[in-house]
């Protein structure tokens, strides 16, 4: 964060929300990034992610409810998947937060966070199906939107696509 | 009681009533049945297949199979430029695409930080209500069909034809408009489009009432969408719904209001909940009288617009699209109020490239639909029928 800048009322927000959880986990979250496009922390403790995110939920001034969207990434240069939440408060209060949660790329896992937000159920069976990232703990987790003997996660950056699927040709 | 062997039925246990028998048990063969409805039914608006496991007309769980209409959207998008992946997000909810264009072309100006001429941000959100009426009108002729009511159908499509055409006007296309652009429109309104788009308002609001009235007060319909799939508020939103479902179970939450965009503060408009009266709120009457109340609400934002809308002096719809658009290295999550709910879009860019490094879509339906196993549960066939329809589900969107 740059110094003397003035950040916007939702950013304010978003780190107030930032601080309370940073109270309870410290060392387990990074550093607050207040940019004005997605505000942002990262988990860095990933077997503490649904503690955090129950925390989230549940304190009474936080009451992030609403799990708006979680998206998978490929973080090449870092060697590394990962997961983007957009996180808000829906009814309660008005701020939003975005967490990130990354792996290792061969053998990582993140715990599910499918029994705190029903959305991530299947949000996270995609970003399993499209980048093979494993969820521990996730009551479903199948492919969903590619068909299950498809072979690889296409959205990886190192992707190679089959050459053909049931005698199909695929590259054309 | 005397057991007898009637018809080749098994074994059946009757007894004697005044010289009547009467059966008091029959110890059929009750295994479940695993049904497979879809991914070819009509009922299912598009490819999409639930296996239901069905104990005689009740279904004790249905499982949702998506992806027969997957075509790697977010794929496509790491390999076009940013302007390209405008017409890729038409072909998502392809009864929308005026909403889901606006939605994409929001997030990419929040990572650009540009301005948008103020008559630009009229005429989108002018051809965005038309084209949410257009959606609605969809969406509640085929639950009419869904339910066994023909002739409301007849009428949307009637109305409908009349938006597509006037969308058609002014961007040349019906469906896949590719209309509204990163920072500015393909073109501006032809010169007798707003008149027209009066009249159209004028024309389509006693239109609105008798098609509400068709269905709403018909008792066939409401009995078969009243108090059925009841979905309470927090589960709602625990599930990520939103749109015209959250609304249904009363939650009044709308992005227009509620996390505005483009010129939705200067406007005003109502945000209908239901209040129990006419419907039990969360139910399947409760999402479709949301939607034909919206409608009217459209009707309303649009004549505002028409009025508050600078002229089409010296302007150019193009004047703020960047000549190559390269955002500087970052993120952003925006979204925007689609007929069927939050449509966001996530961009994450490395400030090098003209092409995201990812993109990706958070669609409505998909979030809408995920909670289609709980909704389910010991329901009967044909209310599954009356829950999938009030989904309304676009497969395009959910499998994209």
């Amino acid at each position: 964060m740059e110094e003397g800048k003035v950040l916007s009322q939702s950013v304010q927000q978003s780190a107030a929300a930032y601080a309370i959880i940073h109270e309870k986990f410290g060392e387990a979250l990074s550093a607050f990034d207040a940019n004005e496009t997605m505000p942002f922390f990262e988990v860095l403790d990933t077997s503490l992610w649904p503690d955090i995110a129950l925390l989230m939920r549940d304190h009474p001034k936080l009451k992030f409810n609403y799990m708006a969207c979680l998206s998978g990434v490929d973080y090449q240069a870092e060697e590394k998947l990962g997961i983007v939440c957009n996180i808000e408060s829906l009814g309660f209060f008005n701020h939003k937060l975005a967490v990130k949660v990354k792996c290792p790329r061969d053998g990582g896992f993140i715990p599910s966070v499918s029994c705190v937000w029903h959305t991530a159920n299947w949000h996270e069976r995609e970003a399993y199906d499209m980048y093979g990232i494993l969820f521990t703990d996730h009551p479903d987790l199948r492919r969903i939107l590619c068909p299950d003997d498809w072979e690889g996660f296409p959205l990886r950056k190192d992707y190679k696509v089959q050459e053909t699927y049931h005698g199909i040709k695929v590259p054309y | 009681m005397q057991e007898l062997d009637i018809a080749g039925l098994g074994s059946v246990r009757v007894t004697r009533k005044n010289d009547n028998v009467v059966v008091i048990e029959k110890d059929l063969a009750t295994e479940q049945m695993v049904l497979a409805m879809g991914p070819q039914h009509p009922s299912t608006h598009g490819v999409l297949k639930l296996e239901c496991l069905t104990d005689g007309e009740v279904v004790t769980e249905a499982e949702p199979y998506l992806g027969y209409l997957h075509r790697c959207f977010e794929k496509c998008c790491e390999n076009v430029d940013y302007p390209a992946i405008v017409p890729y997000t038409d072909r998502m909810d392809y009864l929308s695409g005026m909403n889901s264009e606006l939605a994409y072309a929001l997030t990419v100006e929040k990572l650009l930080d540009i301005e948008i001429p103020r008559r630009v941000e009229f005429i989108r959100v002018i051809v965005a209500e038309l084209n949410r009426i257009a959606s609605h009108l969809v969406a509640i002729g085929t639950y009419g069909i869904d339910l066994g009511a023909f002739t409301p159908f007849l009428f949307c499509f009637r109305d409908r034809e009349i938006i597509l055409g006037l969308l058609e006007w002014a961007s040349g296309a019906r469906m896949l408009y590719n209309y509204i652009w990163i920072g500015g429109l393909a073109y501006d309104v032809p010169s007798d489009f707003l008149k027209r788009v009066r009249e159209f308002v004028a024309y389509f609001r006693p239109k609105a009432v008798e098609l509400s009235n068709l269905l709403t007060e018909n008792e066939i319909f409401v009995k078969r969408t009243r108090g059925i799939g009841i979905m309470p508020a927090d589960v709602a939103i625990n599930y990520g719904w939103s749109g015209p479902m959250l609304r249904g179970s009363g939650v009044k939450w709308d992005l227009r209001r509620n996390d505005p965009y483009s010129v939705y503060p200067e406007l005003d408009f109502n945000v209908p909940v239901p209040d129990g009266k006419v419907s039990d709120v969360g139910d399947c009457l409760s999402r479709h009288l949301v939607r034909a109340w919206e409608m009217d609400e459209s009707l309303k934002i649009i004549e505002q617009c028409i009025d508050k809308m600078p002229t089409a002096e010296g302007f150019n719809p193009r004047s703020a699209i960047p000549k190559r658009i390269r955002p500087k290295a970052g993120e952003v999550y925006a979204r925007a109020e689609n007929p069927r709910g939050e449509l966001g879009f996530y961009i994450l860019s490395d400030g090098k490239s003209t092409k995201p490094l990812r993109c990706k879509a958070r669609s409505s339906c998909f979030v809408n639909l995920s909670a289609m196993k709980d909704l389910s549960k010991g329901q009967l066939i044909p209310d599954l029928v009356a829950i999938i329809g009030s989904i309304d589900i676009v497969l395009g969107e959910v499998d994209r």
